[in-house]
């Protein structure tokens, strides 16, 4: 147990020392950190709690994905019976499903063959799974064609998707350092911006789907009567954001949408100095909007944005250079926002928040102060201990314990993994373990000891047989430490990496350094009696 | 230099004895725990509640708490809970989830911000959503019961039956203990909490397999012995390291309650109770016993090994002996 090789003694120390090592990076300066080759560019990153910082959980609801997906499905079976001229009394929504009713119950197989080709198997044709994302089925003169739950559940990953990517826009333009958006489960996206202290606008942000339209008015109703009773078909009534909201009937058709356009900036009117944003069009939308205005000039049309009539202007003449602005009474950040709105697209369904978790600054600076006090004072206190307790290989132990918490750090920066002040704790708590490990194998060698054997041969047996203790015991705490790393989200799972490193580096030095370092007294010294 | 020493050498306290008052005092113990639990209650954190949290300073000694509360009892929020911290002007304000879906959660820090001001200090704001709280109360349940379940499996494993099963009931009665604790002292109940009781399961364990180690060493050297002693020695033998450990783990959870701040103050105090109050008792004076009811005595030991012997001939590793590098 007690002879080392040199070259296994010289593999100990230099791995040692390397692991201990990775932890220097995270130390270094920004502009320091930057100048290493790519490889050494990994470091501890500190979690909100110690940086300050918003947290927030965004998710996506299956029932939004359901509607818009039930709204898309309507508009194609109304498109596609219209084109192979079949007729229909009504396509509405229905519950869970869209209802087709057939003027002639005759026609029931062709519509149903047409309305089968909106089925389309999840996944795309290549998956070839087979499994479709629409049942559609005939009975009597009724077709129901409903989103299969296979089929919303994958539409809800991809909402997911595409939602990060727009999410990742709107945030850079914010000018934050280091978002982190990742995607959390099926349904959920996790937004952390460091250093954001009020979260209410990037809420606001978020929250928004920002889809833009620009449709016509119907002025053939008054629109009050329109809010009583019910707006003519093919229409309906949204409202503006005043104090108090001004009902509009607008038609269900829209000239041009948000997807057309290239270019929205903030700006002011040249005449009323008011904040607007202004907005380009691509050419698609150019054309589609020339012709809309040259229909209808003399016409009121309404810019909309989330079902909310933002301005409803009257076209004094056919607008075709592609370009217009937007006007509603903005602050100058509405409009800002409204432009970062327009720019990074709309999301494909609303997010709604479902956790936020906000530190200020000044917290997460206490928080730091008090895991370094704490960590000083709890290693210092153990160290004292375990030196007065066991003299030369309490020190021994003290050398094995700094390595060791040298190691977790070099680990943890090597994963690039989180540090946070539950962590710190985990660090702290493990000084407070890892010495057990020393512990052990001193006491058995005391007993070793006073069983009668020669002191050489008590060190030797009271490390093979406590080896073999420290093992068992660190499996099971080790398991604990993993469940918590599963299970935890935040900080816990902090505390689980850091209290799961913390073991591993614990087993890995009490047989490796420990056992080094008392090998190297033992040949220097060649005792007579042990010294515990 | 003269070395510490706490406990001395060769001791012969008789612990086996001690299992006729023991027993009962932990039985006891559970009993309230368990009453406090039902009664009184865990005092549930936002994580498990949902609803929000805010941690506002005050700067300058301007913190009025009768003002702070009559700004927030106008904002008509329900349940709204309002406790002053440490010395610095630190107030925390809970509000207790609201009615009408996760979307009418997040006005709440909102209106409470427009009461306040700009002109405190926002330390920390926390909203978790009914679904969010729910999941994570889930969560930690499953976490605790795979735990358990995970170590049960590798004690099966290593050592017998019998020693897996002590080693249950006794952390058992350690998670039960500690959660009438923080029903009786109403401390936090959070997602950290949850962490502190994995530590002291797993820590709690760590030091029953200490002792259950050397009771099966035991068992394979004196074939003779009756149990109740060789428990005792056993238990004598490995004291001074429980002692030495116990000291360090105290010193390591006493810097983080002392200097370790308040977002894991209730953590620590928790760690506290469970591992240096419970965890070491347990394992000396009702893991140990316990393996004496459930039926282990040297013929256990000698069975095992026969087995591993005629495994050995089968050409597998024997079990239980140390691997030598």
């Amino acid at each position: 147990m007690l002879y080392f090789s040199k070259w296994k003694a010289l593999a100990i120390v230099v791995c040692s020392a390397i692991i201990c090592l990775m932890v220097v990076p995270s130390l270094l300066s920004p502009t320091a950190f930057e100048k290493l080759p790519s490889f050494m560019q990994r470091k501890i990153v500190l979690g909100l709690d110690l940086q300050g910082g918003s947290y927030i959980v965004l998710e996506v609801q299956q029932n939004d994905v359901r509607q818009a997906r039930l709204t898309q499905l309507r508009d194609d079976s109304r498109r596609l019976l219209r084109d192979a001229k079949i007729g229909f009394s009504n396509v509405a929504i229905q519950g869970d499903a869209v209802i087709v009713r057939l003027r002639d119950g005759n026609d029931g197989n062709a519509a149903l063959a047409k309305l089968r080709e909106l089925a389309q198997p999840i996944g795309g044709v290549m998956a070839g799974g087979g499994q479709l994302d629409t049942d559609v089925s005939l009975s009597g003169d009724t077709i129901r064609v409903a989103p299969s739950s296979a089929g919303l559940q994958a539409r809800t990953i991809q909402a997911v998707s595409q939602s990060i990517e727009i999410i990742r826009k709107r945030i850079d333009q914010l000018g934050t350092t280091e978002p982190s958006i990742q995607r959390q489960g099926s349904d959920r996206i996790q937004v952390q911006v460091p250093g954001l202290q009020d979260p209410s606008r990037l809420k606001a942000l978020l929250g928004q789907t920002a889809q833009l339209t620009f449709r016509l008015v119907d002025t053939s109703v008054n629109p009050q009567q329109a809010l009583q009773g019910r707006p003519p078909a093919g229409t309906q009534v949204l409202t503006s954001q005043d104090n108090p909201p001004q009902p509009y009937v607008i038609e269900d058709r829209v000239l041009v949408a948000g997807e057309d356009l290239t270019d929205a900036q903030p700006s002011f009117d040249p005449q009323t100095r008011e904040p607007v944003v202004t907005f380009r069009f691509n050419t698609n939308g150019a054309r589609r909007f020339a012709e809309a205005t040259q229909q209808n000039v003399g016409k009121p049309f309404a810019i909309i944005l989330d079902n909310h009539v933002i301005s409803a202007p009257v076209i004094r003449e056919p607008i075709l250079g592609g370009s217009g602005q937007i006007s509603g009474n903005f602050t100058v950040q509405q409009a800002n926002d409204l432009a970062i709105l327009l720019r990074a697209g709309a999301l494909p369904v609303p997010l709604q928040v479902v956790e936020e978790r906000t530190v200020g600054p000044g917290l997460g600076a206490d928080s730091i102060r008090s895991g370094i006090v704490a960590s000083i004072v709890g290693a210092l206190a153990v160290a004292l201990f375990m030196i007065a307790t066991y003299g030369l290989f309490g020190v021994i132990a003290v050398l094995a314990v700094a390595v060791n918490v040298g190691m977790i750090f070099g680990i943890l920066a090597m994963l690039g993994a989180t540090l946070t002040l539950p962590g710190i704790a985990g660090v702290v708590l493990t000084v407070g373990i890892a010495v057990d490990s020393n512990v052990l194998i001193y006491e058995r060698i005391r007993e070793e000891a006073r069983a009668g054997r020669s002191a050489i041969s008590a060190i030797d047996a009271g490390f093979s047989r406590a080896l073999a203790t420290i093992l068992d015991s660190n499996i099971t705490t080790f398991i604990a430490a993993a469940v918590l790393f599963y299970i935890g989200s935040g900080p816990v799972r902090g505390f689980a990496i850091t209290f799961g490193i913390g073991i591993l580096t614990t087993v890995f030095t009490a047989f490796t350094l420990t056992r080094l370092m008392a090998a190297v007294w033992v040949r220097w010294k060649r005792p007579q009696r042990v010294p515990i | 230099m003269r070395l510490l020493r706490i406990v001395p050498d060769d001791t012969k306290f008789d612990f086996m004895r001690f299992r006729r008052i023991s027993f009962p005092i932990s039985a006891l113990l559970s009993i309230v725990a368990l009453v406090a639990f039902l009664t009184v209650g865990l005092n549930f954190g936002i994580d498990f509640k949902g609803g929000t949290l805010l941690e506002v300073r005050y700067p300058n000694n301007t913190l009025d708490i009768g003002d702070v509360r009559s700004k927030l009892e106008t904002l008509g929020l329900g349940e709204v809970q309002i406790q002053e911290v440490g010395s610095d002007g630190e107030v925390l304000i809970r509000v207790a989830q609201q009615p009408g879906g996760e979307s009418a959660q997040q006005v709440v820090a909102g209106k409470v911000r427009a009461a306040l001001g700009d002109a405190v200090e926002y330390r920390r704001v926390e909203v978790v959503g009914p679904r969010v709280s729910q999941e994570l109360l889930s969560y930690g349940i499953v976490g605790l019961i795979a735990a358990v379940f995970c170590i049960l499996v590798y004690l099966w494993f290593r050592f017998e039956w019998q020693f897996a099963l002590g080693a249950s009931i006794a952390n058992f009665h350690d998670i039960v203990l500690t959660i009438g604790f923080m029903a009786i002292f109403q401390i936090d109940f959070d997602l950290t909490s949850v962490a502190a009781l994995l530590t002291i399961l797993g820590y709690s364990l760590n030091d029953t397999i200490v002792i259950y180690d050397r009771i099966r060493e035991m068992l394979r050297r004196y074939k003779k012995m009756p149990i109740d002693e060789l428990l005792n020695q056993s238990i004598n033998s490995t004291l001074s390291r429980s002692v030495i450990t116990h000291v360090t783990v105290t010193l390591a959870l006493l810097s983080l309650v002392l200097f370790g701040g308040r977002a894991i103050h209730s953590f620590s105090v928790t760690m506290m109770f469970g591992v240096v109050l419970v965890g070491t008792y347990t394992s000396i004076f009702i893991a140990s016993p316990l393996l004496i009811y459930l039926g282990v005595n040297t013929r256990t030991m000698a069975e095992k090994d026969a087995e591993a012997k005629a495994a050995k001939a089968e050409g597998k590793p024997a079990e239980g002996k140390p691997a030598r590098p």
